[in-house]
């Protein structure tokens, strides 16, 4: 019982030093590498406005706002997954003569992430005040439910990938097309009721279209649907679990093929 | 008779050439044969390998390069599971780590002190308490708010060393590690293992260099062929094994 105790709480140690540690390296140029990583999904909203506003002129309002509460929790999925091939494979030489819970490296690495997205939450609520709306109380518990779900998806996904990297390396390329190809068929840049008829229902194969029209209509107009959330939710809870058996099935050959 | 702390029990360990299948194109494409060659090629690195070790004792592993000395390590700090057989520790397991491995280059000397300890199973609160005399005893304290990247192999010898040396051991294992460092560093840490033994630590030594081992340990295990050839005390191995070369 001690034991378990004294496990947890180094469990607990591992997770805030390697966080802190993570946010460190990332902020050391502190504003400037904030700035930075604002920039990113801000430069692509501006190319989506153009190519889809200007060019395109598609019919949704407010697109801009539009664009920039689905883009920045994306920003958080695609980072950690486009990120997590190199996790183990970065931390080679201490995988191979430490014993330690080697997921807490994937953990803090989706960790890192979800702050960074958390402290980018106040530009979107700038950009709704510039555009003459509010942050609405929702936010209090709808973000929480939200950044809980997104954690367990993201989590599971990069465990995936950080494992099997390891026993297939050209793993690494694929992974960046895959979010990629994800994020066209995610409703980020399109509204959902502009997917064609006949399309829609398959939307729901995507594990990530719930949430992110979660996310958007969450900043927009501060409402939660319940379904979304639950489909969400069920998504979460497989791949975190099947994230979890691989890589309970695979750690132990970490220390070997690294 | 002490207690045993370490028992390895007709182990073996074989690694399947994992190299073979790397990437999913070429698994793919090859799939039969890929699984058929995944089954039947394995290297064995060890071969029904049987030793113990007692609390407080030190043991050295020598013998030739790629005999598997680092792999009884790895079975050793639990990183590697044997193939065959049973590997039994009691107690914590502290690696000294090859130069600057799980440093960060862009943290601080102190910064590292942390993240290494916690990687290594102790708390931070322990390694808190314990980071001044690390500090001192690295010797480096000018250098020591610098990111690590700044620092000399040597410096990064000490800070890695004085991590392990000074956050009590139970089990400590050297893989090869005291060659750099300049002669004052070497005899320090070599002084500090004397300390070691008088405590009551355990140490299992890997090592090229004949002179440390007979210093440190008191019985040594020579390992040829994926096996043990021969284990016994530190003189009778070592005066064996040069007269063989």
């Amino acid at each position: 019982m001690r034991n378990k105790h004294r496990l947890i709480h180094h469990y607990i140690d591992l997770i805030t030093v390697l966080t802190q540690k993570d946010l460190k390296v990332r902020y050391k140029n502190s504003f400037l590498g904030y700035l930075w990583s604002i920039a990113h999904p801000l430069a692509f909203a501006l190319v989506f406005f153009i190519a889809f506003k200007v060019v395109v002129k598609i019919r949704v309002e407010n697109y801009t706002l539009f664009l920039i509460s689905g883009l920045f929790p994306w920003q958080w999925f695609a980072n950690s997954v486009n990120g997590a091939p190199m996790i183990f494979i970065n931390n080679a030489s201490i995988i191979k003569k430490v014993n330690f819970p080697k997921n807490v490296l994937v953990l803090t690495h989706v960790l890192q992430d979800m702050i960074h997205f958390l402290l980018a939450i106040p530009v979107i609520a700038l950009f709704l005040i510039i555009y003459g709306k509010a942050p609405s109380v929702s936010w209090c518990y709808g973000i929480p439910i939200l950044l809980f779900i997104q954690f367990f998806i993201t989590y599971g996904l990069s465990i995936i990938v950080a494992s099997t990297n390891l026993f297939f390396r050209d793993l690494e390329r694929l992974t960046m097309l895959f979010t990629t190809l994800l994020f066209y068929f995610t409703p980020i840049i399109y509204p959902e009721h502009m997917i064609p008829n006949h399309y829609k229902p398959l939307i729901h194969l995507n594990p990530m279209a719930s949430l992110m029209v979660s996310w958007r209509n969450l900043f927009m107009v501060g409402v939660l649907d319940i379904f979304e959330i639950c489909l969400a939710l069920v998504y979460a809870i497989i791949i975190f679990f099947l994230g979890h058996v691989i890589y309970k099935s695979l750690s132990w050959r970490f220390a070997e093929i690294l | 008779m002490n207690r045993r702390v370490v028992v390895l029990k007709n182990v073996s360990k074989s690694y399947p050439l994992y190299h073979q299948m790397m990437g999913i194109k070429n698994f793919l494409f090859n799939l039969p044969k890929g699984i058929r060659s995944m089954k039947n090629s394995r290297i064995e690195v060890l071969k029904d390998i049987s030793f113990e070790i007692e609390k407080g004792e030190s043991l050295g592993i020598i013998g030739k390069n790629g005999a598997g000395k680092s792999t009884i390590l790895g079975l050793i700090a639990g990183v590697l599971k044997p193939t065959k057989g049973t590997v039994f520790v009691e107690g914590r397991v502290s690696p000294l780590l090859e130069l600057g491995a799980g440093f960060h280059p862009d943290l601080t000397g102190r910064e590292n002190i942390l993240l290494n300890g916690i990687l290594m199973g102790y708390s931070k609160a322990e390694i808190l308490k314990k980071m001044d005399n690390i500090i001192a005893f690295t010797e480096i304290r000018e250098f020591i708010d610098q990111p690590v990247r700044v620092y000399s192999s040597g410096m990064l010898a000490r800070l890695g060393f004085s991590v392990v040396a000074n956050l009590d051991p139970e089990i400590l294992l050297i893989d090869e590690v005291l060659a750099v460092g300049d002669m004052d560093f070497q005899k320090k840490c070599i002084d500090k293992m004397e300390e070691f033994k008088r405590n009551g630590v355990t140490i299992v030594f890997v090592s090229h260099s004949m002179d440390n081992v007979k210093r440190i340990c008191d019985r040594v295990i020579w390992i040829e062929d994926h096996s043990i050839k021969m284990n016994n005390d530190v003189n009778t191995v070592i005066s064996n094994y040069t007269r063989m070369r």
